[in-house]
């Protein structure tokens, strides 16, 4: 089936290509630079994940064992900024970057030096992030940002050196990931294959379109928020000081008016890749192809109206409550339309239960909880108990973790043997699905308790009541993050070796991916491929 | 396997070559110019010694590696490696680019509206018998219930004649435009000129304009949010100015060389876009931030 590797290239481009560290420095192929992204990002999830561990460690018990309050809160902050910024980000831009252009038939990404700027941003990022840390060793400062990865005003204004590092490092990120949505958004709309239609156009491909478009509006809102923040710290503006005129709460609008979107990028791009993997297992067709790609939209659309949901208990006028609270629950019906889909896409399959689909199915279920947890802290009457609770804590972190982790882990199960050419270890893969959905559970669904017996979010101490929850929390977090170590060698193994992959991997597979070698050629597509118009 | 399509070269409606650059160095050391400018930027508003040598040492990589990132485009553009296919690329960056931009100067004039219409109100509107800020009495502009006196600035004297500049400055962009799809070399360079002297002259008002609004008229950073959203949205729309000016520049020099014809010239239509939008945002800006 490999057609694609012998048209000329007139640059020679298969000549001279820079060998070692320089290949990866310097590159312009978007195989190349998707692996950079999935690297950096299983690092830095490693990075996040211990930082929380030693959180965990702190609330195994009650009382202060470990460390200080102020160090605390510097893990807490940067633990949410690493992984949703350098961990599940690059992950589905890695994935993007992989997969779009042999998805669409294109040969590359469409602007292949911006890719490489836009993945050679988030090191310096991440080192600005976690910096402070180390200059606190040296005496220098006081440590990481302190606010929480929210950094509301007015702590975020008071706050120390840590803020600033924290400012610049999301300027970096976001100029980053727009320069990402930029390349992606032209290499949709002017690579497909001849004959490929945008609702032909596989789902996959419309998930990060528009979550390319969300970046695209609203993380340059956040980069002006973060930017007023600095200006109020440094060169005496007003914008968050009532006293000038200003308002603490402008701050949080402007921060979810990112941060609400945020959470559909990063689950966007696991929407996509869902039905084609519940597809390949059930070997059936997609169910609902349009269906989902307007839910798609209508999330996207939806979610860029709904942020003040977020902090529904700052004091916000009575007709802005209703309207947030009704326009949030409107989400579930498109969200709906996807968990119906996905269903229906199973129903009657001759499915079977490779690690891929495993994790598809406990994405489901998780994920589905997370949804349903969603609608109760939308309801503005209950929220007022709720907000800023562990429930809160739970409910995300089954939207995030459940969603967009198991979903990358999902992907990266699926689609290892298309990128590496070997088969990964089912056993191992199967041992690390066990071990992370059950410790999973037991980390965080006791903190659904928590939060409803009342234990607020973000402090390091607690009262005697929450011991036991805490501490089976805290055990559940060890297992899963240890679990993990599991993932990082049986994707360490399957590049190193392992059973050959076919073209296709699986039994049934649907899509010109698979029509590639695996692995497939360094440049995917040099001649496109023709979709004929049936 | 799904049948639906094949794999085999047919003709196709475009070019069937896509330019993929050669390996390159440029993207890496301006991230490394990027970090070094942050963090002495960092350092420098937190009075640590070695700020503004940091600083100046990431904005020179910067420069640097721009002027030989831009120069490489140039250079394979015109060494003929793009077709219409690429230049459709380029397209679709910038649009979306511009996009992103105006998203940026939306979240300030955001703040600008929510603080004239509801935080400053809501802070005039307490009750005077639980408020910190008894005899506030809001109104617009404001430096807020504790800011110090300010006067205004007036909207008929330089912002009126800021407006005219960058209206005259679009229709002299269009013009060299005309000029280009016509072939006439002249009238697309002297456009060209016309518009980057308009836009620096702009700039030069506009300084002259800050410098009286902080010595006469107590006009700073600091009046509030008045003040706060003064600077910050005329500030960055004067830097996107520059920006433009600089960016018409390279264009009209690239012009005066021989580059560009009626087909392909896609450098100049992204800065004209580019200028065109910079154009809009002072509309807005002239009338929401001096007149109203």
């Amino acid at each position: 089936m490999n057609t694609a590797s012998h048209t000329l290239d007139p640059h020679g481009a298969h000549a001279h290509h820079p060998t070692g560290i320089l290949r990866w420095l310097t590159t312009t192929n978007h195989k190349d630079i998707g692996t950079m992204y999935l690297t950096f990002s299983l690092l830095m999830f490693f990075v996040g994940g211990a930082m929380i561990l030693a959180v965990r460690a702190e609330l195994f018990q009650p009382g202060l064992q470990l460390m200080k309050p102020e160090f605390f809160n510097q893990l807490i902050g940067v633990h949410a900024l690493v992984m949703i910024f350098a961990a599940l980000m690059p992950a589905a831009t890695g994935f993007a970057n992989w997969m779009i252009p042999l998805m669409i038939g294109a040969p590359d990404m469409a602007l292949p030096r911006l890719n490489n700027w836009g993945f050679w941003l988030l090191p310096p990022a991440a080192i600005l992030l976690t910096l402070p840390f180390v200059l606190a060793i040296f005496g220098i400062g006081d440590g990481a940002v302190a606010t929480g990865w929210t950094l509301y005003a007015p702590l975020s204004v008071q706050g120390g050196i840590g803020v600033d590092f924290a400012i610049f490092s999301i300027h970096i990120l976001g100029v980053s990931s727009i320069m990402g949505s930029i390349n992606i958004i032209a290499t949709i709309l002017n690579m497909r294959a001849p004959g490929m239609t945008l609702m032909k156009m596989p789902l996959f491909c419309w998930g990060w379109l528009v979550t390319a478009v969300l970046l695209i509006i609203t993380l340059p809102v956040l980069a002006g928020g973060v930017t007023m923040l600095l200006t109020d710290r440094h060169f005496q503006t007003h914008f968050f000081d009532a006293a000038g005129g200003g308002d603490p709460i402008l701050f949080q609008h402007l921060f979810w008016f990112f941060g609400h979107p945020e959470v559909y990028i990063l689950l966007l791009p696991v929407w996509g890749l869902m039905p084609h993997v519940l597809s390949t297992f059930t070997r059936k067709p997609i169910y609902g192809h349009t269906a989902q790609v307007w839910s798609f939209i209508a999330i996207g659309v939806l979610g860029l109206v709904v942020w003040a949901h977020h902090f529904l208990t700052a004091g916000l006028p009575v007709p802005a409550l209703l309207y947030f609270m009704y326009s949030t629950m409107s989400i579930s019906l498109p969200l709906a339309v996807l968990f119906f889909c996905w269903i229906a896409t199973m129903w009657k399959g001759a499915m079977t239960f490779e690690t891929p689909m495993l994790f598809a199915l406990g994405f489901i279920v998780l994920f589905g909880i997370a949804g349903l947890t969603g609608l109760v802290l939308a309801d503005v009457a209950a929220d007022a108990q709720y907000h800023h609770s562990y429930f809160v804590v739970a409910h995300f972190h089954y939207a995030l973790f459940a969603g967009g982790i198991m979903g990358v882990m999902t992907g990266v199960y699926y689609w290892l043997p298309k990128w590496t050419g070997h088969m990964y270890s089912e056993k191992l893969g199967k041992t690390h699905f066990w071990l992370t959905v059950v410790s999973f559970n037991l980390t965080f669904m006791p903190q659904f308790f928590l939060g409803l017996a009342g234990m607020p979010r973000r402090i390091p101490d607690y009262a005697l009541q929450f011991a036991e929850f805490n501490a089976i929390s805290t055990v559940g977090a060890f297992i899963l993050g240890l679990s993990q170590l599991i993932f990082a060698y049986n994707v360490w193994a399957c590049v190193k070796g392992g059973k050959k992959a076919t073209a296709e991997v699986w039994e049934s597979t649907s899509g010109l991916e698979w029509e590639l070698s695996s692995p497939p050629p360094y440049h995917s597509w040099e001649t496109q491929p023709v979709i004929k118009a049936n | 396997m799904n049948a639906s399509h094949a794999t085999t070269a047919a003709a196709t409606p475009h070019a069937t070559h896509y330019y993929v650059p050669q390996p390159s160095l440029y993207p890496i050391f301006l991230s490394g110019g990027m970090f070094l400018l942050a963090l002495g930027f960092i350092l420098l508003m937190n009075k640590f010694a070695p700020g503004p040598w940091v600083m100046s040492t990431g904005a020179a990589v910067i420069i640097y590696v721009l002027f030989k990132w831009f120069g490489a485009v140039i250079a394979e553009n015109q060494r003929g490696d793009y077709t219409d296919w690429e230049d459709q690329s380029f397209r679709q960056g910038m649009v979306w680019f511009i996009g992103s931009e105006v998203m940026f100067f939306a979240a300030f004039f955001a703040a600008l509206f929510y603080c004239r219409t509801i935080s400053v109100p809501a802070l005039a509107g307490m009750d005077p018998l639980f408020t910190l800020y008894q005899g506030y009495t809001g109104g617009w502009p404001t430096s807020g219930p504790k800011g110090a006196s300010f006067t205004p600035m007036g909207a008929w004297g330089i912002p009126a004649i800021n407006t005219a500049l960058l209206l005259t400055s679009g229709v002299t962009l269009t013009w060299a435009h005309w000029g280009l799809m016509k072939g006439k070399r002249s009238q697309l360079n002297l456009g060209l000129i016309l518009t980057v002297l308009l836009g620096v002259t702009f700039l030069g008002f506009q300084a002259y304009e800050y410098h009286h609004a902080y010595t006469e008229l107590g006009l700073t950073m600091g009046a509030g949010v008045y003040g706060a959203t003064f600077f910050m949205l005329t500030g960055f729309h004067g830097f996107h100015v520059t920006l433009g000016a600089i960016m018409l520049a390279v264009v009209a020099g690239r012009s005066l060389s021989g580059h560009f014809d009626a087909k392909r010239h896609f450098a100049f239509e992204a800065v004209a876009w580019y200028w065109h939008f910079v154009d809009v945002v002072w509309l807005l800006l002239f009338v929401v931030i001096y007149w109203l």
